[in-house]
């Protein structure tokens, strides 16, 4: 699905945060990204997202080279990454539901067709009671759910979650992590990027562990 | 903090939705149904006040006045310059300087028959004394007597405008058989007066295209603004996957909307001033300086294709606005959709 050669990345005239990165992230595979803070995991998602251009080395999502891919195909590559980002960014003036709704909106299609899927995904995550809601009036643990639905409910093809359970309790993480691993068994590919020993014990998957730059893969 | 249904885990486990055991530690279900909440807010992606703001509309609003009054100026001076040119164009004068010994009246009708002749040449009138009088009074005041007075004799000569007159050859053949007798055809009238028209009109282009120009450019520093300002919401569009024109379309409305408002309240308000004009001065007919102005611009009638122009005008500029953040947006997404276009956040 997404492949890194001899991938470098420096910010500006800085040090290099990643060294020479080589790895895959075969298809239908679960794995967690950790290392301490500041590792470089956020900027390692990024670059899978091709949100940023690594200073060295070639990037492939999906089997093309990132740098070769037309503008006019980024978008439908974007239909098929899911990203839960690290600060939710729901959009704060819609619904709940309109937001876990909006990649499905921004496809053009019309609402009654998504709407029972919507739904019932937002019942599924818990949140068939907060569907109206405006996400400022949401929990943490509720605003969380909320970017995760939205990341889901395209059926992306890989899922890249930063910190998904950064803000929530144990078992509400624990809970999260259930609805990973049972979005994986479905057939997605899911990197999930977290700092947080406890809920890696929870699951045995593959671990990349980043630190001070370089790549370790424990299978 | 535990969160409100954080100890009703794994939903996945049971595969069922957790709304349904949640539901009995909420409100009993009769007081809910009362009013069920909308799931949807009702608003745009882009929300409108994050956009639309008073100040952008008011721009929009002077631009399109200033347009609109640009337009119905040249189309103004246009018509007027038209109505003097053909008054101007359908006679000509021929004076007659008294010479000594020799009779006026009949110099006057040695030129009158000379003058019917030509092909074209449809009456000859004679300026009688006291259409004279009247004409010299601004000069010589009032009461005069002109048979003491060595004044030329006038003769306004009416055409058919169908043909084309030589008039050069109508002032040889005058000249020459008719002692003191000289044409007047107006032709340097009718240059100067074309070219002041020309003038006016080009320079009304001119400033019309100015006034769009200012226009465009400020929609565009508006658009740069409101996507600076949602900027949260473009990048959400942007990773969920939403392409350039669905993110340009949410803007665009807005604009639109705005540039639909203010051109049609700035075309309004032109049209309310040129009729304004008009009524002003028909009811000051009978003053001097009301004269004065009709000489100079008619009646201020712009009509019925004057006040199409303006409507098209307002359209123009809403459309404009439209386009203009339509363009700016899908420029702005461009680049963030370009593979390291992002790099400097
Ligand atoms: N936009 C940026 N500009 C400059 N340096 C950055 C930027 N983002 C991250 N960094 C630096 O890169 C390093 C890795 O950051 P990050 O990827 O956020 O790590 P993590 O997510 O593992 O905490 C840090 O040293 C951070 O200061
Ligand atoms: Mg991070």
């Amino acid at each position: 699905m997404i492949q890194f050669e001899n991938v470098g990345l420096r910010y500006g005239l800085g040090p290099e945060v990643l060294s020479d990165l080589s790895f895959d992230v075969p298809a239908n595979s679960f794995q967690f990204l950790t290392g301490p803070s500041g590792a470089g995991k956020t900027s390692l998602l990024r670059l899978m997202l091709m949100s940023l251009k690594p200073t060295r080395g070639v990037v492939r999502v999906f089997g093309k080279e990132a740098s070769r891919i037309p503008r006019d195909a980024m978008p439908d590559i974007r239909r098929k990454v899911g990203v839960v980002f690290q600060d939710f960014r729901l959009l704060s003036h819609l619904t709940t539901y309109e937001n876990v709704a909006l990649p499905l909106k921004v496809l053009g299609k019309d609402e009654a067709s998504y709407r029972t899927d919507v739904t019932e995904l937002l019942k599924w995550v818990g949140l068939g009671e907060r569907m109206h809601a405006l996400p400022p009036v949401l929990s943490g643990g509720e605003k969380q759910r909320a970017a995760i639905a939205r990341a889901l409910i395209d059926q992306p093809k890989v899922l890249l979650a930063d910190e998904p359970t950064g803000n929530v309790d144990p078992p509400m993480a624990r809970r999260l992590l259930r609805l990973f691993i049972e979005l994986h068994r479905s057939g997605t590919s899911v990197i999930i990027a977290t700092h947080d020993m406890g809920l890696m014990d929870q699951y045995q998957a593959r671990r990349l562990v980043l630190n001070e730059g370089r790549l370790q893969i424990y299978d | 903090m535990i969160d409100d249904d954080g100890g009703q885990a794994d939903a996945a486990r049971h595969e069922k939705p957790l709304f349904k055991s949640h539901s009995d530690d909420a409100q009993p279900a009769s007081k809910r149904n009362i009013r069920t909440p909308s799931l949807t807010s009702g608003r745009n992606i882009v929300p409108r006040e994050g956009v639309a703001g008073q100040a952008l509309l008011t721009v929009i609003a002077i631009m399109a006045f200033l347009a609109c009054l640009t337009l119905g100026a040249v189309f103004l001076v246009r018509d007027t310059a038209q109505g003097w040119q053909t008054d101007i164009s359908r006679e000509v004068t021929v004076q007659i300087r008294p010479y000594e010994n020799v009779d006026m009246e009949q110099s006057i009708r040695a030129a009158s028959s000379l003058l019917l002749t030509f092909d074209g040449v449809e009456k000859v009138t004679v300026l009688d004394d006291e259409a004279s009088a009247r004409l010299l009074e601004p000069f010589l005041g009032s009461g005069l007597q002109l048979d003491e007075l060595p004044i030329p004799a006038l003769l306004t000569v009416s055409v058919d405008q169908s043909k084309t007159l030589d008039y050069a050859a109508i002032a040889k053949t005058l000249s020459e058989e008719v002692p003191g007798a000289s044409l007047d055809d107006h032709r340097s009238w009718v240059d100067r007066l074309n070219t002041m028209a020309r003038t006016t009109v080009l320079g009304g282009v001119i400033v019309f295209i100015l006034v769009m120009t200012a226009t465009v450019l400020t929609v565009v520093f508006a658009t740069r603004g409101a996507m600076a300002g949602n900027k949260d919401i473009v990048d959400v569009l942007h990773f969920v996957g939403a392409d350039r024109v669905f993110i340009a379309r949410e803007f665009e409305h807005h604009f639109l909307r705005l540039g639909l408002i203010g051109s049609l309240s700035g075309g309004i308000a032109a049209i309310f001033l040129f009729l304004a004009l008009g009524v002003w001065s028909s009811t000051m007919k009978a003053t001097p300086q009301a004269d004065q102005m009709n000489a100079l611009f008619g009646s201020f009638s712009i009509g019925g294709w004057g006040l199409f122009g303006i409507f098209l005008v307002a359209v123009g500029v809403a459309v404009l606005t439209g386009l203009t953040s339509r363009i700016t947006v899908m420029r702005h997404v461009s680049q963030l959709e370009t593979y390291g276009g992002r790099q400097k956040n």
